[in-house]
Order: structure tokens, then C-alpha cells, then sequence
């Protein structure tokens, strides 16, 4: 742990040499996911409501899961940027040092910038925290927060399953973009509005719904039934498989030679 | 002319190359374009008074929006460019004996080019089978087909010569990644690729149309679904011939100015 931090202050001082650039592209980070709010502000002042849900209520879902990526995005990067590390044949470095090799990669890429989206979600978590109408209390404070983990474990997951993937295919999958910038994107609003279909194999396939659908039903009031609050644990099951399928790849991992 | 063709086949037919990625893309593209539409059905669903578009209008859009993303995508640059400055390499492009602009203009047209010929017809087609209303449809006449096919070219040229600025800027900035984010979520926003401009307030509408980005993406597919009228069909192209002038005069201007005092960064 020690040297985790090490390295995070290390790499931390590494990204404060280029300053100007650093602020300019936090700002751009920033920018990105604003872009994405004042839409979502653009539709609901037309329409109101979505399914039922208030605008402050979207927030509320769309600043959890921002969070939960930003903060994946920031420190599990390493395995974001993964397939270069394999074709730059960096990973040969990772894998002969007498260190878990999960730990190494973690270390290897942690991207500070991305806090400028958490900033953003912050803020919308802010605004909606009191309009949202709900009444706060203990559980609901700590039904937030297991989302919030929640939320991350299975980010994580799916950079990890990405980076299992390029073991294979060598380039990065676009495919897989769909589950990780699709799920910032598209999380934003509680999943139950995209269909049954949709909701089911968010739950039942890559369960993303797990943190941010029925904890969320319980957070807003619409469910009485508080065992809710616990069903982004079994999001961290998510994480088993893939971790399995990474420690596949590399058993099977043959260096590029470059 | 003749060698900026060759420049254009050359990075066509590599661009051609990369099929299996150009699966993987229709198959992102697609599942992207879904979810957007149920996430407009959801909002549909609320009263039948506050739509701008018709939800078949809508799916319209948002297919050919996905059809012809590699045409329009902000965020895409050639990272190539970028590196020839920063490294250096921009020497020996100078020393060739053609013009830098047009190099690069016809060099991104091709890169662009080739990925909507792999990716477009594919969605077009699995689009158009779908249930009503999620469907694609024909435009609404023969007239507005032929105009649309015009603006989508002005509107491709347009949007390259607004990146051809961003590409400049490098020579000013030598980090191109902070004011590429900027740009990039600055034209996503305003040329409709968050939410379609009709989506937007209304107050806001008349600045909206008159920026160089609804005269990207926004102007073609308009008039392809048919959600505009004849005389705004005419206005909006004519503003289409106007920014792709006056930002080919600017990036050129430019460009001028950048390799009068260029630096070549050595290494």
C-alpha cells in the first residue's frame, strides 16, 4: 500500500510538469460531460419528466454514475490504455518483476485529469442533493455511497475485461466501448426508460443495473424494500470472471517482440 | 492536382484496410444509435404537444447520424499531423514541393472517407428493416434527395476545414490535447450530436443556425428527413458555401502566418 502511494504521487508530480496542459485538458474533461448536462437540462425543460423520474431525480442517477467512471477512469487507467502496454511490449517488463502484475499495471497510468468530470458530477450531486425531494436519513446516505462503490467495482470490472480481450486481439475492441463510455453515457438516465429488454441484460449480462437501477428505486422513494441497498454487492461478483479471464490471457500471452 | 489525388487514394485504400475494426464499429455504431432512440421514445412517451420532430423523423436522423459518424466525428484527428509537428518530421513536408493545406485537407477527406464507405451501408440497410417507427425512411422527394447529397458534401467540407484550424493551432501551442478537447465537445454541442439542434431552446435557435457547426452535420440530414422548409433549405445551404469559404480563407491565412515563424522542433 505504501508503494502505491509512492507511485501515485509520483506520477502525480510527472503530469504537474506540463501544467498548462494538464489545466487545459482537465478543462476539456470537464467540458465533455457539461456538454452532456446541458442536454439533458435542454430536454427536460421540453419535456418535464422521463417514466416518471424528475429532472433533479436524473441528476441525481447521472452525477452516481459519473462519479463511479471518473474515478475508475482515474486510477484504473492502466488497464484502460492496456493494449498499448501489450503492443509496445511494455507488459514483458510488467511480467518478469517480482511484483503482482495486477498491482503494476494499476500503477502504471493513473490519469488525473478525469477529475475534471468528477468535478462536474460533484456539482450536479450538490444541486440535487436537496431538490431532489428526498428524505435523508442513514440509510439512504449509505445506500448512495454502496452505489457509488458499487458502481466502480463494475467499472473496473470491464476495463479489466477489455484488457483481458487485447490479450487476443492485440488492438483495443471498439465494441467494448459501448459498455464503458456507453454505460457514462447512456447511465445517465435510470435504465428502465431504455425497455425490459434493455433493463434485463443490464442486470442479468454486465450488471450495471445492480448499482444504479434498484438502489436507486430504494434511494428516490419509488421502493419500500431497503434490501435494494444491498444489491450493488453482487456487482462485485462482476468482478471474479473477469479478473479469471484476465489471468487467462496472460497465461496465453505471447509478447508481440517489439 | 494530380498529386493531391494520389495523396487521397494512397490514404483511402489504406484506410480500407482495417475491415475487422470496421465490424466492430457497425456493431458499436448500432448499438449506440438504439440506445439513444429508446432513450427519445422514453421521453416520447410524455405528451404527443412538445415534440419538434416527429419520432420517425428523429430515427431518421439518428441513423444517418450513425451511417455517416466517421464523417462528422469531432473528436477524430489524424494523429499523424499532430506528431509531425511536435517531433519535428514537419521539415520534410516542407520541403515537398506541394501546398501543406491542401496536403492535409485531402489526407483527412480520405482517412474519413474510407471508414463511412465500409460502415454506412451496412447500418443503412439493417436501419431501414427495422419496425416502424424506429426505421429509417426515404426522404420525402426525388428534389430533396439530389440537394441533400450537395450539402452533405458542403457540410463534410466544412467540418474538415474547421479541424484544419485545430491542426494549425498545434504550431502555436506544440500541446495539441487540451485545446483539441475544447474544440472537439464545443462542435459535438453545437452541431447536434448531443441532442439534434431542433431539441434545443428556442430563444437559442436563431444563433444556433447561424454558427459554423449547424452547417456540418445539421444542414444535411434536415433536409433529408424533410424537417425544414424550401426557403430555409436555401438560406442554410448558401450558409453552408459562406463558412466553408470563409474558413478555408482563415485556415490558409493562418497556416501562412504559423510557417512564416515556424520552429522546427528537433530531435
Amino acid at each position: 500500500m505504501k508503494l502505491y502511494f509512492k507511485y501515485v504521487s509520483m506520477i502525480l508530480k510527472c503530469q504537474m510538469q506540463y501544467k498548462a496542459s494538464f489545466i487545459m485538458t482537465t478543462i476539456g474533461q470537464f467540458l465533455v460531460s457539461f456538454t452532456t448536462f446541458i442536454g439533458v437540462y435542454f430536454m427536460f425543460s421540453r419535456f418535464n419528466t422521463v417514466d416518471g423520474f424528475t429532472f433533479s431525480e436524473v441528476l441525481l442517477c447521472f452525477s452516481v454514475v459519473l462519479m463511479a467512471f471518473s474515478l475508475t477512469e482515474c486510477f484504473v487507467r492502466g488497464f484502460d490504455v492496456f493494449p498499448r502496454l501489450i503492443k509496445s511490449g511494455d507488459l514483458d517488463r510488467i511480467l518478469v518483476r517480482p511484483r503482482n502484475e495486477i498491482f503494476q499495471v494499476l500503477t502504471s497510468n493513473i490519469d488525473f485529469s478525469r477529475f475534471g468530470r468528477l468535478f462536474q458530477a460533484v456539482l450536479m450531486l450538490c444541486y440535487a442533493i436537496p431538490t431532489s425531494g428526498i428524505a435523508w436519513n442513514l440509510s439512504k446516505v449509505i445506500t448512495l455511497i454502496i452505489m457509488l462503490i458499487g458502481g466502480i467495482a463494475v467499472f473496473s470490472a470491464l476495463f479489466v475485461l477489455y484488457a483481458g480481450i487485447s490479450f487476443f486481439t492485440i488492438e483495443g475492441l471498439e465494441f467494448m466501448n459501448i459498455f464503458t463510455d456507453g454505460i457514462r453515457e447512456f447511465g445517465k438516465y435510470p435504465l428502465s426508460i431504455y425497455g425490459e429488454g434493455v433493463l434485463r441484460f443490464l442486470t442479468y449480462v454486465v450488471p450495471i443495473a445492480l448499482f444504479q437501477y434498484y438502489p436507486f428505486l430504494y434511494l428516490i422513494g419509488r421502493s419500500n424494500n431497503i434490501g435494494l441497498m444491498f444489491l450493488p454487492f453482487i456487482g462485485f461478483l462482476f468482478l471474479i470472471p473477469c479478473y479469471i479471464f484476465f489471468k487467462f490471457g496472460v497465461r496465453k500471452y505471447k509478447s508481440t517482440g517489439s | 492536382m494530380k498529386k493531391y489525388i494520389s495523396f487521397f487514394k494512397i490514404r483511402f485504400i489504406s484506410g480500407l484496410q482495417y475491415r475487422a475494426a470496421a465490424w466492430a464499429g457497425i456493431a458499436t455504431q448500432f448499438a449506440w444509435g438504439g440506445m439513444t432512440l429508446l432513450m427519445f421514445w422514453a421521453f416520447y412517451q410524455n405528451g404527443e404537444n412538445s415534440f419538434p420532430m416527429t419520432f420517425s423523423e428523429l430515427s431518421s436522423y439518428i441513423w444517418m447520424q450513425q451511417a455517416f459518424l466517421a464523417m462528422f466525428m469531432a473528436w477524430f484527428f489524424d494523429g499523424e499531423i499532430f506528431d509531425s509537428i511536435t517531433s519535428g518530421n514537419i521539415a520534410y513536408e516542407l520541403c515537398r514541393p506541394c501546398d501543406l493545406y491542401s496536403m492535409w485537407f485531402t489526407k483527412n477527406m480520405a482517412i474519413r472517407l474510407s471508414k463511412v464507405m465500409l460502415r454506412c451501408l451496412p447500418i443503412l440497410l439493417v436501419a431501414a428493416f427495422l419496425p416502424y417507427p424506429f426505421n429509417i425512411t426515404l426522404p420525402p422527394d426525388f428534389l430533396s434527395g439530389v440537394l441533400f447529397l450537395i450539402s452533405i458534401v458542403l457540410g463534410f467540407l466544412v467540418l474538415i476545414s474547421f479541424s484544419m484550424l485545430i491542426y494549425i493551432s498545434a504550431f502555436y501551442t506544440l500541446s495539441p490535447m487540451g485545446i483539441r478537447m475544447l474544440a472537439t465537445s464545443v462542435i459535438e454541442f453545437f452541431a447536434g450530436a448531443v441532442i439534434p439542434l431542433p431539441f434545443f431552446p428556442e430563444a437559442l435557435q436563431p444563433v444556433m443556425y447561424a454558427l459554423p457547426f449547424a452547417s456540418m452535420q445539421n444542414t444535411p440530414f434536415m433536409i433529408y428527413v424533410g424537417h425544414i422548409s424550401d426557403s430555409e433549405i436555401v438560406k442554410s445551404m448558401v450558409l453552408q458555401v459562406i463558412w466553408l469559404a470563409v474558413l478555408v480563407i482563415a485556415g490558409r491565412l493562418l497556416m501562412k502566418h504559423a510557417l512564416k515563424k515556424v520552429v522546427v522542433q528537433g530531435g
